[in-house]
Parts: C-alpha cells; structure tokens; sequence
C-alpha cells in the first residue's frame, strides 16, 4: 500500500458502551457514512448505529456455503471417478459405483470446506491479515481498543468530514478524547 | 432444600436466580484483561510450571524412545498378535479422539445453545481437543509400522504407481473424519483467538512479544464490521462443527460395527460411541480445569457453577452410555444368535471379565450413583477424583469392545489371548506425556481463557437503554 499523506480521520474514545452507541448514532444522523467503532468485543448495537447490517451483506455465509458445495462435490467425484475408472477393485462383483459409502467422506469435505471457507473468506472480506493500520499510529488506540475502550473514527474520505465541524460534534458528545490519526 | 447449605451472603450466589454465579462479581473489562494478559507476558514463569513441563516432557520422551524403536522393528513388538490383530494402537485412539469431542461440544454446542457460562472454558477445552487429536492420530499412523509408506495408504493422490484408495472401507472413512475434524478444530480455535492475540500484542512490553504476537492477531483492531462478520463466521463453524463432531465418532464406530465380529456388528455403536466420547471428555476438562484454576488463582473465572455443570454433562452422557452397556446384552440375548450369546457371556465372566467389572466401577457405579449429589458436584476433590476415574473406565470401554470380542471369535480352535508388551505400555504413557507438554506450553504462551467472550458476560457490556434514551431525548 502506497503511503498517504494527511490525516486518516478523527478518533473519539469513550470509556462506556453506551457512550459510543449513542455518538454512534448521532454521527450517522448527522449524515456521516465512513466510519467505524472500535470495542474489544462486539457490540451489535454499535453496528446498527453505523448502518452495517451484516446479516444483509451475507459475505460470510455465501463463501460459506459455495465452499461447502464445491467441496462435497469434489470429494464426491474423485471417489466415483476412482472407485468406477481409475482404479476399480472387484470384491465379489458388487457393483462399482456403491455411492452410499462415498457420502462418509463427500460430507467431510463439505464441513471442511464450508469450515475453511467460513473461516477465511471472513478474513479476506475483513481484509485480514493487514499488519499496518493507521489506526495504529492514534496514541491511545493500542491501550484500550483490544482491552477496555471504546472508539469511534469518522474517516476522512466521507464528503461530509471537515475538521474543525466534525471535531465539534465528537468533542459535543463527551468523549474522553478526540485525536488526529494520521495515514 | 438446597438453599439450606448455602449462605444468602455468599458473594458467588445470584441473589435474583439463588444459582451459583457464571463469574465472580466485581470484575471490569481492566481487571479481566490484566488477569488474564498478565499469565502469557510476565517475565517470570512460575517455577512449578517448569517443574510441570519437565516432568511431562521426560513422560512424553518414553513415546520417543517407543516409537523409535517401532520403525526399526516393526509392529512385532508390540502385543498384537492372531486373533487380536488390533490392540492398543485403536484403543489408544479412540480413547484419545474421545476426549477431545467435549471440547468442541463446549466449543461448537454450547454456542449454538447460547450457553453463556461455556466461554471461561471454551478455549482450553479446544486446546484439549486439538492436542487429543494429534495423539490419537498418531496411533493410525504409526501402526502401520511404516508410515512414509501409509501416506500413499490413505491419501488419494496421483502416484506413480497408478495406486488409489479404496473408499468403501471405514478405515478410509476414517482418515477424512479425524483429518477434517483436526482442521475445522484449528481453525476454529485460531479464529476464536485472533481478538485476544490482539489484546496481546498491545499489551506486550517486549520486543518479540509485540512482533509475535502482532503477526498472529493479524492486524485485529476490533472493528465493528470486522467483529459482525467474525461473529457470524463464528457461528457458522460452530453449526458445521457440531454435525462433524456427530460423525467423527460415528465413523470410528463404523471401524468396529461394519465388521462382523460378535460384539462390534450392533447399531447403537454410533450414538453410544458419541455419548462415551462426551463423557470422558467432560471428565479430562475436569482433569485439567481443576488444577489449572487453582494454579493459577482462576477460581474467579472457572468458578463453580462450571465444575458442577460438567459434572450434570457427565451425568446426562453417562447414562447413555450405560443405556449402551444395556443395549449391547439386550442384542445378544435378543438376536438368538449363539455367537452373540456366547460373546456377552465371555465378556462378562471370560477370562478378560475383569476388564468389563473395572468399567463396569467406573463408569456406571461410582459416578452415576454419586454425581446425583450437588453438594457432591460442587466438590472439587471429588470431581477431580472422579474425572480420572471416568477416564480410566473409558479406557477400559474400548479394551472390553476391542479385546474379548478378539480373543474368542466364533471358531474355538482359533482362540487366543492378549497381553500387552512394554513398548505398548511406552507409547500409550507417552502420548499423555506428549499431551500434558502441549497443553503446559498452551497454557503459557497463548490465552487460555477467551478475554473477549469473557467481557461480554460482565455486567459492563450491557447497552443502558434508558441511557440512551435519555440522551437521544436532550
């Protein structure tokens, strides 16, 4: 990623839950759309406020289930196809396509698929692993994001981001601090 | 009745619900974090730790040496011999593969089921899971005397010998199940740790630390759209892994039951193999909860109401079992069949009978007849007692299934018997050895109790309605 000059966005952080809800939702009143909450552990609530509604997007679950399907289907092909033309065995000339014992391992493949599907295809839609953040460079951000506080950040690629406007309405709802992240 | 025994005073019991509590009052978001960051990062390793790591270290040295020694010779040296073809290599590994299911029951079901206390213990019971997991798929593979050969055995893949597999076997079966089930364990262990690992590496003060950690968190920053989508993730491979833990132990009974052995060619294999995985796998949590919590001054978190509900899992679980113990002479007696007949008679008063009597005691007498008592339940001492007597008669489940139906099949002249050789005793010890040592390093390089499941238990995460309200009304 090329490095960017000027700011990130502004980041408020509050020592509650509630707190961020509500700043939450008077930032997205106010017609901000780039932002996001920063908690140490989810906050449903905070996502309605900023308008993701996940169940909507359905990233997660459609990987899941595409990887689920091309992996039962695999598995049972290759059994079909090993079982009837690559390698078949006569064993007192039964039949050679006995699909019944294929679904054992077809329905591992489609959990362990579905499974590495489910699981990865979230960090790739979360755009994980991604070891720089500017975020990292706010210097209250690493003490409380991942243990004990709660951060809201208005981005400053939204239209509606003007520096001294939008310091004035996270500075209007009582944050413990507002800082400047730089890129 | 029961609030007899209890103090109103006590500060572990819910005054609302009269239950015990799931978490020690009084915790915040700080406190838990620096409880629980401060086991991984301190400088200072407790000095029974090393203590405890050597020990199971020399234990796991003793697999080593056995397994060593196997490759050289071969498999003769173990005590497998005609009729009992299999011994303690798939008792071992059912065993093993056993004890790991409660960790992904806690892991996987008890989400699904939104059962909130399961989160203090969730993590080092898919610890368990995972290091279960590779002790017992060791046993396939080592059996096999010569395993760089038992890549092409089990695995499809194009060779130059144009050789497959053959899938309607159970034991290849096998292979996609514990392959599969190793997977998904990790991944969902991992995935269930990227947060903490976060917390992690904000909180290291050392140079490594940080790098090490951070590599692993992945850039975790705790976004509110990233956690949404992880919780979802979250949710989707608890519901895939509760089907596969289901079919792991399905499929290992499909080893014994597709056979026709007297005494393996029953269908309440599968659901009482299920039921007897869960048992002994609520019996190691235990085994290791018990020393941890007190080890590491855990009671706040891993507190009681924990302990006494493993203690009703193990009784719900081991009246399955026991209704399997019931099953499997109900279908000898039933199926008029003499070979039947004979086989549960031989298990019961044969000459290996005192192996059933040993699982018999343990399995069914002793914790059945006790585990009713709560006070009994919320007893430490006995709990921890009664986990490894749990997990020996589990043990000895899978000797009785594997052993007398083996020793005496239906041809007299082809009876035998079964002893086990020094190197069989080496291996099974030393996977517990192996076992422990996985599990001491866990404990003290990675979070062994999920801080960000824990912090949405608090009190503290509670969004105050009114309060917002309140504000939105101003």
């Amino acid at each position: 990623m090329p490095v960017r000059e000027g700011i990130y966005g502004l980041l408020a952080e509050f020592d509650t839950p509630t707190q961020l809800v509500y700043a939450a939702q008077t930032a997205y009143e106010s017609g901000y759309r780039r932002m996001d909450c920063y908690t140490p552990y989810p906050v449903e609530e905070a996502a309605e406020a900023i308008g993701f509604d996940e169940p909507k997007e359905k990233g997660v679950s459609r990987v899941c289930l595409l990887g689920g399907i091309l992996g039962g289907l695999a598995m049972f092909t290759l059994e079909t196809w090993v079982s009837v033309w690559a390698y078949p065995l006569n064993i007192a000339g039964r039949g050679k396509f006995s699909w019944v014992a294929f679904i054992i391992p077809a329905y591992e493949w489609t959990i362990l698929w579905a499974g590495l599907s489910a699981g990865f295809g979230m960090l790739a839609l979360n755009r994980l692993p991604s070891p720089y953040h500017p975020l990292f460079n706010a210097p209250n951000f690493r003490n409380g994001a991942t243990s004990d506080k709660f951060f809201l950040c208005l981005e400053a690629d939204d239209p509606r981001f003007d520096i001294g406007e939008s310091r004035e309405l996270l500075e209007s709802l009582h944050p413990t601090s507002v800082v400047e992240v730089e890129h | 009745m029961a609030t007899k025994d209890i103090s109103p005073q006590d500060p572990m019991i819910d005054p609302e619900t009269g239950e015990q509590r799931v978490i020690a009052p009084g915790h915040t978001f700080r406190s838990i974090t620096e409880k629980l960051t401060r086991i991984v990062l301190t400088t200072h390793t407790p000095l029974g730790w090393f203590f405890g790591f050597a020990l199971a270290g020399s234990v796991a040295m003793l697999l080593l040496v056995a397994v060593t020694w196997l490759f050289l010779k071969g498999t003769g040296i173990w005590g497998i011999t005609m009729p009992v073809a299999w011994g303690f290599a798939i008792i071992n590994f059912v065993w093993w593969i056993g004890i790991g299911h409660a960790g992904t029951l806690i892991s996987a079901i008890l989400l699904l089921f939104k059962q909130k206390w399961r989160n203090s213990i969730n993590r080092f019971a898919e610890a368990m899971t995972i290091f279960a997991v590779i002790c017992a798929a060791m046993f396939p593979v080592i059996h096999t005397g010569r395993p760089w050969l038992a890549i092409y055995w089990l695995f499809p893949y194009p060779n130059t010998m144009n050789y497959w597999p053959q899938f309607r076997s159970p034991l290849m079966w096998d292979v996609f199940a514990v392959s599969t089930y190793a997977t998904i364990s990790v991944v969902f262990w991992y995935i269930g740790m990227i947060p903490d690992l976060g917390t992690l590496r904000d909180k290291s003060k050392s140079k490594i630390g940080r790098f090490v950690y951070g590599q692993m968190a992945l850039g975790w920053r705790g976004s509110t759209r990233h956690w949404m989508r992880y919780e979802t993730a979250s949710l989707l491979l608890a519901g895939l892994a509760t089907p596969l833990v289901l079919s792991v132990h399905t499929v290992i009974s499909f080893d014994f039951a597709v056979a026709i052995m007297p005494g393996w060619h029953t269908t309440i294999f599968p659901p009482y193999f299920v039921a007897g995985a869960v048992y002994s796998g609520f019996a190691m949590v235990l085994t290791l909860a018990i020393p941890i919590r007190k080890f590491y001054h855990l009671e706040d978190l891993i507190t009681i109401r924990h302990l006494d509900n493993c203690g009703k899992v193990m009784l719900a679980t081991g009246f399955i079992v026991a209704y399997g113990y019931m099953t499997d002479i109900a279908y000898a007696w039933y199926s008029a069949d003499k070979w039947e007949f004979f086989m549960a008679w031989n298990r019961i008063f044969g000459p290996m009978g005192w192996s059933y009597w040993i699982l018999i005691f343990s399995n069914i007498a002793f914790p059945l007849t006790t585990l009713w008592s709560r006070r009994l339940r919320q007893n430490v001492a006995y709990l921890f007692v009664l986990s490894l007597i749990v997990n020996t008669g589990m043990w000895f489940e899978r000797f009785v299934i594997v052993v007398t139906s083996l020793t005496r099949d239906y041809l007299p002249s082809s009876w035998g018997t079964y002893r086990a050789t020094r190197w069989d005793y080496m291996t099974f010890v030393g996977t517990m050895g192996l076992f422990t040592a996985l599990f001491f390093l866990f404990i003290r390089l990675l979070p062994m109790i999920p801080m960000s499941e824990i912090r949405q238990i608090l009190p503290g995460a509670k969004i105050n309605e009114a309060e917002l309200q309140h504000k939105g009304g101003d």
